[in-house]
């Protein structure tokens, strides 16, 4: 009786549904074609080359034949709703998914002609040349001198203390924290704000002078005021650094990106120019996500 | 409206039902606690209330006549009369003396109150003074045990006094005159064992006990976290590691008994070490110990919140420095802790120690890793099972000194966590 019940409720909310004339709800994987991506990828002089990249977690496909270039001393924006797999196809440019057993990478990545999935090559190199600063101010639970100087003690880049101290100002003055912490660089970096210590997360990322910073919604856990001056950050340092960054607010890849990547459901819909994708996107799903219709 | 209100008085109800499992919840708990502390509480009394006494030692003060002729002795220095002379017939004719009733006639019952060491004791004292005998001198010597049981005991129906009458007369009246007195009992804590409770001291057990950690402690703490990152960072998964994983949780529930056991079998009969010796029963106990080390460090190291792994790694760090930078400073102290507590465990353990052979009766305090030896609780062991009711105090004096080690150890640990323990 009950189980009946419930097949007549549920046909009449189908036939209900059917009778109100909505705009009839598309299904993503139709208008999305495997391994094309609208607007321009490809760059005339990339940093990252990245050509038919795939990324499975088990059985999971969760990057589905992504080919794209990064340009040289650009910042790239990665949106897209969760779980589309922005985050997971970052990790991928200096190889943090290396730790996550289940994680397999296919297709070609380069980094100006070296190959980051080389088994040949060693991670360590490449992540002092890739560096990353993460979704939660995480720095160590050391000294702040410590914190910025640990990348270039354990790449013995420098030789002397006072090399190191070199190193340590100029990371921190890059990264707007000279003057806030000049005084105390010998107490714990786990006493500052939040907006300090992912300012002290990206000077300890520059610190190891690395050609390309990855973001990995370097600003989701500040407040507003913490947030616009990491922006002004990668907007200096865009001019000495490529930059990748994911994030989940449209307004701050509009203010901080030259191009924008569109991610759904591990694919990459559409690449563009900035302004373009914010003001006249070419894809149908860019447009809905970006106006607010889903994500 | 009507709906509305209704609806509150619904949630008022369960409202009431809820506080009211809230205070039948938190009214176990302190019932549970209270259970827990009252028997901490009758478990501490009766310890203490029956050992107290333990530190507490009866002496007797004698003129003593040291007189050549009645020792059989006119040359202190030599050894081989030292050996023959009678120490014993100066101190009975001074007590003798010191007891107005007593003539020499109860010299059997009068050496009764005497230490039968107490001889010893005046030898090695002419030994080291040669130039003593033939004087007249105050010295104090340990009365004997029973003496000690009557003072101590007299008025307790648990222990029945071994002296007659007539000397428990006699010991009235010293007492009174304070030839005989009460001391805090020193020797308890610098001899070793002894078949004379008066004589027995801790020493002995707690050098050995020490000795015995400080081969557990040497080798358990780097062998269990060696294993511990071994498993937790660099393993890789599969059905081994998981096999030695569950192996590891199944033997820190083996019984102790079956890793002495084991250190017979192998240590002993198969490597042929020594029996009895502090090296023996640290392997043992090592044995013992590792699963509680590498559990509770694997712990520690799971405990390390991943983003500063990641923060590492990011910035180029190997495998191996994250570990040694970061993984291992953070885990430091769950690490300590778990060793603390592991080796807190090994200090009280007794059954795979009895079955090495660490239950002899050793007298002399050891000196090295492959000297007979006994540890704390095997002595609580040994001093329980003897007919000497004096025995019974020195039994609850031990375990106190050895409570008082565990629990400076377990204060140890707390102090380590605090003091190394980090916020990020």
């Amino acid at each position: 009786m009950n189980t009946l019940n419930t097949t007549v409720t549920s046909e009449a909310d189908q036939s209900g549904q059917a009778a109100i004339p909505v705009q009839p709800e598309r299904p993503s994987e139709t208008i999305i074609e495997e391994g094309k991506t609208v607007g321009l990828p490809f760059s005339d002089d990339p940093k990252f080359k990245l050509r038919n990249v795939e990324v499975f977690y088990g059985e999971d496909r969760a990057i589905k034949d992504i080919s794209l270039d990064i340009a040289r001393n650009q910042v790239i924006a990665f949106i897209g709703p969760s779980g589309c797999g922005k985050s997971t196809f970052l990790r991928c440019l200096n190889r943090m998914n290396d730790s996550i057993n289940t994680c397999r990478v296919r297709g070609q990545l380069m980094i100006d002609d070296y190959d980051i999935y080389d088994p040949r090559r060693d991670v360590v190199e490449l992540r002092a040349r890739v560096g990353m600063v993460f979704q939660k101010p995480n720095p160590f639970p050391k000294t702040i001198y410590d914190n910025v100087a640990y990348g270039p003690r354990i790449h013995g880049l420098a030789n002397r203390k006072s090399d190191l101290d070199e190193i340590v100002e100029n990371s921190l003055r890059k990264a707007g924290l000279w003057d806030e912490v000049k005084d105390r660089l010998d107490t714990m970096a786990t006493g500052m704000s939040g907006g300090q210590q992912q300012r002290l997360c990206i000077a300890r990322a520059i610190a190891v002078s690395p050609e390309v910073v990855l973001m990995d919604e370097p600003c989701s856990a500040l407040d507003p005021i913490a947030t616009a001056r990491i922006e002004e950050l990668i907007a200096e340092l865009s001019e000495s650094y490529t930059i990748v960054i994911v994030t989940h607010s449209m307004q701050q890849a509009a203010r901080v990106s030259h191009r924008t990547a569109y991610f759904h459901l591990g694919h990459l819909v559409e690449v563009n120019e900035t302004n373009k994708v914010f003001t006249s996107p070419e894809h149908q799903l860019t447009e809905s996500y970006i106006t607010g219709r889903f994500g | 409206m009507t709906d509305k209100a209704t609806q509150a008085e619904i949630v008022r109800q369960s409202l009431k039902r809820r506080y009211r499992k809230e205070r039948r919840f938190r009214a176990y708990g302190m019932a549970a606690i209270a259970i827990a502390l009252g028997a901490l509480v009758i478990l501490f009394a009766d310890i203490i209330g029956k050992g107290y006494t333990g530190f507490i030692k009866t002496t007797i003060t004698l003129e003593v006549e040291l007189d050549g002729k009645m020792m059989y002795l006119d040359d202190a220095t030599d050894d081989r009369q030292l050996r023959m002379a009678d120490f014993m017939a100066p101190l009975i004719q001074s007590l003798v003396k010191t007891i107005p009733e007593a003539t020499m006639e109860d010299r059997e019952a009068v050496q009764e109150l005497i230490n039968p060491y107490a001889s010893i004791a005046l030898r090695d004292a002419l030994k080291a003074n040669p130039e003593w005998l033939g004087t007249t001198r105050t010295m104090t010597f340990l009365t004997h045990s029973n003496v000690e049981v009557y003072v101590k005991h007299s008025d307790d129906d648990a222990y029945s006094i071994q002296l007659t009458e007539r000397q428990q007369n006699w010991v009235d009246q010293l007492l009174a005159s304070g030839v005989v007195d009460t001391a805090f009992n020193d020797v308890f804590f610098t001899s070793g064992d002894s078949r004379d409770p008066a004589q027995a001291g801790i020493l002995g057990a707690v050098v050995g006990s020490l000795l015995t950690m400080i081969i557990t402690l040497v080798l358990s703490f780097p062998i269990g976290v060696a294993a511990a990152i071994y498993l937790e960072e660099f393993a890789p998964q599969n059905k081994l590691t998981d096999f030695i994983e569950v192996n590891i949780n199944n033997l820190a529930a083996v019984p102790s008994i079956i890793f002495g056991l084991l250190g017979l079998a192998v240590f002993i009969n198969l490597f042929g070490m020594p029996r009895s010796v502090p090296l023996v029963g640290g392997l043992v106990l090592t044995l013992m110990t590792l699963p509680t080390i590498i559990i509770s460090s694997r712990a520690a190291i799971k405990s390390v919140p991943p983003s500063i792994r990641e923060a590492a790694e990011g910035i180029g760090a190997s495998k191996m420095q994250v570990v040694l930078h970061h993984v291992l400073p953070l885990a430091m102290p769950g690490m300590l802790t778990g060793s603390i507590i592991g080796m807190a465990q090994a200090l009280g353990e007794t059954a795979p120690l009895l079955l090495i052979g660490m239950v002899a009766f050793i007298v002399d305090v050891p000196e090295g890793f492959l000297d007979s030896a006994t540890v704390l609780p095997v002595q609580v062991f040994l001093w329980t099972g003897s007919p000497e009711l004096a025995f019974i105090e020195r039994a609850s004096a031990a375990i106190m000194v050895l409570l008082a080690f565990l629990i400076g150890m377990n204060a140890l640990a707390i102090w380590l966590r605090k003091r190394l323990e980090r916020q990020w």
